[in-house]
């Protein structure tokens, strides 16, 4: 008895010996996180107090609200970066510097198009409520983290928050076979790879014996190793673990498959914001830990370039469905933004940023419009035949028009964003006197200037009659018969073909890709407010 | 008598090795997830040694957030096998045939 008595009065002793040192936390640099974060919070308290259940416009007024908040807060960051310097936050663990906050701003404004896109079109398909803006807002918080992460642990815990709620979300149209075959291949994958990032930063760890990004670079620019496979191995695992985020070859076997399966505006999502969380880290990771030991990695990296670059353009020239064409194209354009890492210089990595930024608002849009003109023909968020597009432009010509600039933009057409976004990152390799890689890039950007023009001019040319079915050599019925071969359930693809509803353009779609229109047109003419911001997205170190 | 700590970087790696190519081999999805599972836990005990041998907690650390970010992946994950494979007798990955990467 008294020893335990003994036991209670030491307790109090033995934590004062072993007191845990909480850091202290600036929640004010912590805003945009954690304003997504309370956001999804509101979304799903609040849905608990609503009376009726199917409504969704409240959860996305909660969302707008939150990510609006989310953007200026990030930008007013990066003015006090701008100012007064980068720094690390929460104990080294986060940093605000340029290169987050320019993310963070990229990431908020992506959220707000995908948000709009999804009150129009996913709740059609979908349940409605305050699952997705709520899991929307997760993700975005996760993409977030990645981007501010000071460490390799904080990175991997962004990139699940990331990735657990966008399994789901790709499976948000669970009744359709498509969107499910996708949930799970994205699961499986997406499962391996952050458990292949994992091992490469335990080996990292045991190399170094730091998470921290910085530490890891200190410690490589301090130490020589004398045997350094295990860093090394710890390096290649790493980029193969985000190689497979951002899809570069020969990691993007899941990208079309996912890209077709997923309700389009998710895979609009996925092209821009999860894109960008995976670039955030990679090129945080290379750039700033990997400094010292780049004669190692740099050679890797002009490799995947070059194999992205040209498997991404020739691929997409062969399919005949619209979203798997985009994805690959979102393949093609990896590939642009890895020149800036291959380069390696501090505005290589912001010319790197700046195309990340520019292909998140022009592929949102281009999604944007595969989903209007999916939901037109009644096959709303689900595949869109190539071949279904003609016609297009007589029947709704003001949306082939945008379409077409999306496109013509993404191919890098002057005026627009995508030129400054190609110019920048090509003027970068010839600048580095890589003028090989320049070619390249420009050769499989002609390529790729093939494909966005073939969905442009099936847009202009007459609709499919029965004579000129002959011509194409494959029907229409046929195509999609072949796509929607559905077993065993009641409730599957044609189920949702035959919904018949009103078929005009919803307002809050409009509305998205009006914004991705403006911004990749006007940011192509008045170019410099971006190129500057972009210019000071500099990583802390 | 102690184990030397390569020995366990080496049981890890061949953990490791058996979780990615039971992915690349196995059709059965239960499996399959299971294997991530195990390439997982092969990297908590590569985290555990390193942090043994170099002396330094932060590894034992990163394990917890192994293992919180593995409970969050098998609610999801598991979710989402029952609503694939609801109506189908067996779970195999060669049913999901439809979409051609």
């Amino acid at each position: 008895m008294s020893g335990l008595v003994q036991v209670i009065n030491s307790a109090p002793a033995l934590m004062a010996s072993v007191a845990i040192h909480f850091p202290s936390v600036q929640y004010g640099d912590l805003v945009p996180e954690l304003a997504l974060l309370v956001g999804a919070l509101v979304a799903m308290v609040s849905s608990a107090l609503a009376r009726t259940k199917d409504i969704s416009f409240p959860y996305t007024g909660i969302g707008i609200v939150t990510v609006v908040l989310a953007g200026v807060w990030s930008y007013h960051l990066s003015t006090i970066v701008a100012s007064s310097g980068p720094k690390a936050i929460v104990a080294g663990a986060m940093a605000v510097d340029g290169f987050s906050t320019f993310l963070m701003v990229l990431i908020a404004v992506s959220l707000l198009l995908v948000i709009l896109l999804a009150e129009a079109f996913i709740y059609e398909v979908g349940s409605r409520g305050p699952d997705f803006v709520a899991l929307l807002l997760l993700s975005g918080s996760g993409a977030m983290f990645m981007a501010s992460a000071e460490d390799l642990l904080v990175l991997f815990v962004g990139l699940e928050i990331l990735s657990i709620a966008l399994y789901v979300l790709v499976a948000y149209c669970a009744q359709v076979t498509l969107s499910r075959e996708a949930a799970f291949k994205y699961f499986i994958l997406g499962g391996f790879s952050s458990a292949i990032l994992l091992y490469g930063i335990a080996l990292t760890y045991g190399a170094t014996g730091t998470t921290n990004i910085g530490q890891i670079a200190l410690f490589l620019s301090q130490n020589t190793l004398t045997s350094n496979g295990v860093l090394l191995g710890g390096m290649a695992l790493i980029i193969v673990g985000l190689g497979f985020k951002i899809a570069a070859v020969p990691f993007q076997l899941w990208t079309p498959d996912v890209y077709q399966g997923a309700p389009t505006t998710v895979t609009g999502y996925m092209a821009s914001v999860a894109k960008a969380g995976g670039f955030a880290g990679l090129l945080r990771v290379l750039y700033v830990s990997f400094q010292t030991v780049r004669i190692d990695w740099r050679p890797v990296i002009l490799v995947m370039c070059v194999l992205t670059l040209f498997t991404g353009s020739i691929l997409a020239l062969v399919q005949r469905d619209v979203k798997r064409l985009l994805a690959y194209s979102s393949i093609n354009h990896a590939g642009f933004i890895l020149i800036g890492l291959y380069v390696a210089t501090q505005s290589s990595l912001g010319d790197s940023l700046y195309y990340v930024f520019a292909y998140s608002i022009m592929a949102i849009g281009s999604f944007g419009c595969v989903s209007i003109i999916g939901h037109l023909k009644g096959s709303t968020e689900g595949p869109l035949d190539i071949d279904s597009l003609r016609g297009l432009a007589r029947e709704h010509p003001r949306l082939a028009v945008v379409f077409a600039i999306l496109l013509v933009a993404q191919s890098g057409a002057p005026f627009t964003i995508g030129f400054l976004a190609k110019f920048s990152v090509v003027s970068a390799a010839a600048l580095g006197q890589h003028y090989e890689l320049a070619v390249l890039a420009m050769l499989s950007a002609v390529i790729a200037v093939y494909f966005y023009l073939r969905v442009v001019f099936a847009m202009y040319r007459p609709p499919l009659t029965a004579d000129t079915e002959g011509e194409s050599g494959l029907t229409l019925t046929d195509d999609s018969g072949d796509v929607m071969i559905e077993e065993d359930g009641a409730l599957d693809q044609g189920d949702l073909l035959t919904v018949t509803r009103s078929r005009t353009i919803p307002v809050a779609a409009s509305l998205s890709v009006g914004l991705a229109l403006a911004m990749t047109i006007g940011f192509g003419i008045v170019a410099n407010p971006l190129i500057s911001f972009a210019s000071s997205a500099i990583p802390l170190h | 008598m102690s184990v030397p700590g390569s020995w366990y970087l080496i049981l890890a790696a061949v953990l490791f090795s058996i979780g990615v190519v039971g992915i690349l081999t196995r059709r059965n999805v239960l499996v399959m997830f299971m294997c991530v599972e195990l390439m997982l836990n092969a990297v908590n005990l590569t985290f555990v040694t390193f942090s043994r041998m170099l002396n330094d907690v932060a590894g034992q650390v990163a394990v917890f957030f192994v293992l919180v970010v593995a409970a969050a992946e098998v609610v999801v994950g598991l979710g989402l096998i029952v609503a694939i494979f609801r109506r189908k007798a067996n779970v195999t990955a060669d049913d999901l045939d439809i979409l051609k990467g």
